[in-house]
């Protein structure tokens, strides 16, 4: 029976963000292929729309690559109209991945060779 | 015809106000690995050319980069001497006068006159247009006062320019990718509906179009993604085989790193859904795509498909869109947290009516934070001692803009203890409408400028 760890997400994954308009896309690259289960088990679409639930996502939808371990989620109308008329000093939301990779991750003892840098 | 089985396209810029000391580099590599070679600038985003429309309005020769010269007189020798091609958007809202710029540059640097040619079709800008923006966007239009109005060419003309002998290609708004795709498509010779090599190109563009995105650049963060040479990027060479698959690389010796990670970031980046990133020259899918490491700094994009493009091009239409206040001020030391929380309060009172302000602390809680302070009011008040109180507001007026910073102004004598550093800035705002036009609505094609012409504007 093995042991499980929490780990903030940024130790499994990385990711950048982009926007078009008031849509942001977040994408998420796993470290290491054996990573990949977890993240597509636990990244749901509802766990990305709480961790933005302050920004009101309209939709949050996941798209899966397996054959590149990534997956791309796409927020609906969480940047204050975007770039032409969000007050935010971001307006683009360039920071957004950060605060995904800060969604908590649980994964087997076992597993932890395979993270990058440290809590 | 037996056309090299490598074409090699280095992408120097991503944006306007992009390093401009980033193509030299490029262009040696190029020489240097011999076989015909593309230069390409993305230097237009999304406002980029209503911005330029507006500084044309001031002046009829400007509206193309401002940095033109500084990105090209260091290479352009280089380039027409060597036979390395340069396509770029650079043009902006004035292709013909950035054409006109570089003719002159050529002649102050003493070298031959380089056939340039100018992409058109883009702008919608003129009169009559606007039947054929009122139709595409119905009631959208009314009331505004548009600035700009651009379709999203493809890489048709781009393509054919080069066939008819152009070494330099300038567009305005033409796709990101298409820079890329343009230069592929006239140099294999594909069928123009090829759509799975339409689609590899397109992709390899989309890993050149931000620069050093894909090689190092806005990935490092210490610890987890060490890039070395942050200060001295080398910027992406893509090359692409005549099927149209790529590898992605940069200059030997420069700075920053390609391994599969960077290039799976960028291959991302802005995409929506991953089965149909849409183009003027093809709906791509990168569904079943791979990459791998070739070598160091080396990586290979395989496995992209092609599907028919769209019967529709992009619009996007620019227009005023108020003003945009701001003001910053610091607290620092004991209870500093508590005087910006303060200040910030006296604020809003102080412009209540004016419409939503958005109150951030700099040092507390000021970038994740959304527009309406939800994510600020849940946090519980710190003892954060280095604090800068940010406050903002759009309003039509400006006028009522104006009474933004001098309010925060006025917390020199009127606020909390000890504020300091304030600083304040009110800016014209554009927004953007987009809509898709029929394709056979536009007129995309290109010219060469003439020795007339360059000699006119000597």
């Amino acid at each position: 029976m093995s042991t499980y760890l929490e780990v903030p997400l940024y130790r499994a994954a990385h990711g950048r963000t982009g926007d078009k308009g008031n849509r942001s896309n977040i994408s998420v690259i796993a470290w290491h292929p054996a990573l990949w289960p977890l993240l597509v088990e636990q990244l749901t679409e509802a766990a990305v729309a709480r961790q933005f639930a302050h920004r009101r996502p309209s939709r949050v939808t996941r798209h899966l690559l397996p054959q590149l371990q990534a997956m791309n989620f796409v927020l609906d109308d969480v940047l204050d109209g975007g770039v032409n008329d969000a007050l935010n000093l971001d307006s683009h939301g360039k920071a957004l991945s950060f605060l995904l990779l800060e969604l908590p991750i649980k994964l087997p003892a076992e597993l932890a060779v395979h993270l990058a840098g440290s809590d | 015809m037996n056309p090299e089985p490598i074409l090699r396209i280095g992408c120097a810029a991503g944006f306007s106000g992009d390093r401009t000391d980033a193509a030299l580099p490029v262009v040696r590599a190029l020489i240097a690995a011999g076989g015909p070679a593309v230069l390409i600038f993305e230097t237009l985003a999304e406002r980029t050319l209503a911005l330029a429309q507006l500084a044309r309005r001031q002046d009829p020769d400007a509206g193309y980069e401002p940095l033109l010269d500084e990105l090209l007189r260091p290479v352009l020798g280089l380039c027409l001497r060597s036979g390395v091609r340069i396509v770029s958007n650079f043009g902006a809202a004035n292709p013909r006068g950035a054409a006109l710029h570089i003719a002159r540059l050529a002649r102050e640097l003493d070298l031959r006159a380089p056939r340039i040619a100018v992409v058109h079709g883009d702008d919608l800008s003129g009169p009559p247009q606007r039947a054929l923006l009122d139709d595409a966007l119905g009631g959208a239009m009314r009331g505004l006062k548009p600035v700009s109005a651009n379709a999203y060419l493809g890489a048709e003309a781009i393509a054919d320019a080069l066939l008819a002998g152009a070494e330099i290609v300038v567009c305005g708004r033409v796709a990101d990718p298409s820079l890329a795709v343009g230069p592929a498509l006239a140099h294999f010779g594909w069928a123009r509906d090829d759509w799975d090599r339409l689609a590899r190109a397109t992709m390899a563009g989309h890993l050149l179009e931000c620069g050093a995105q894909v090689s190092g650049g806005y990935y490092a963060d210490p610890g987890f993604k060490d890039i070395p040479g942050l200060a001295h990027l080398g910027y992406p060479i893509a090359e692409i085989d005549a099927d149209g698959h790529c590898v992605i690389t940069k200059p030997p010796g420069s700075g920053g790193h390609i391994d599969e990670h960077s290039v799976k970031e960028q291959l991302l980046y802005e995409v929506h859904d991953p089965a149909a990133y849409l183009t003027p020259d093809v709906v791509a899918d990168i569904g079943s795509a791979t990459v791998r490491q070739l070598g160091p700094d080396r990586v290979q994009l395989h496995g992209v498909r092609g599907h028919a493009r769209t019967g529709t091009l992009k619009v996007n239409v620019c227009h005023e869109n108020g003003w945009l206040a701001e003001g910053e001020i610091s607290y620092a030391g004991p209870r500093a947290e508590a005087r910006a929380r303060l200040a910030g309060e006296v604020l809003r009172e102080r412009l209540q009516g004016l419409g939503p302000l958005r109150i951030d602390l700099i040092g507390v809680a000021s970038v994740f934070g959304d527009d309406a302070g939800r994510w600020l009011a849940a946090r519980p008040e710190g003892d954060a001692h280095d604090v800068r109180l940010r406050v903002a507001l759009n309003h039509d007026e400006r006028a009522a803009a104006e009474r933004l910073p001098r309010e925060v102004t006025a917390l020199y004598t009127c606020g909390p203890a000890g504020g300091g550093g304030v600083r304040t800035a009110l800016r014209a705002r554009l927004g953007t409408v987009s809509c898709l036009v029929p394709r056979e609505s536009i007129a995309a094609g290109f010219e060469f400028i003439t020795p007339a012409d360059a000699g006119a504007a000597a």
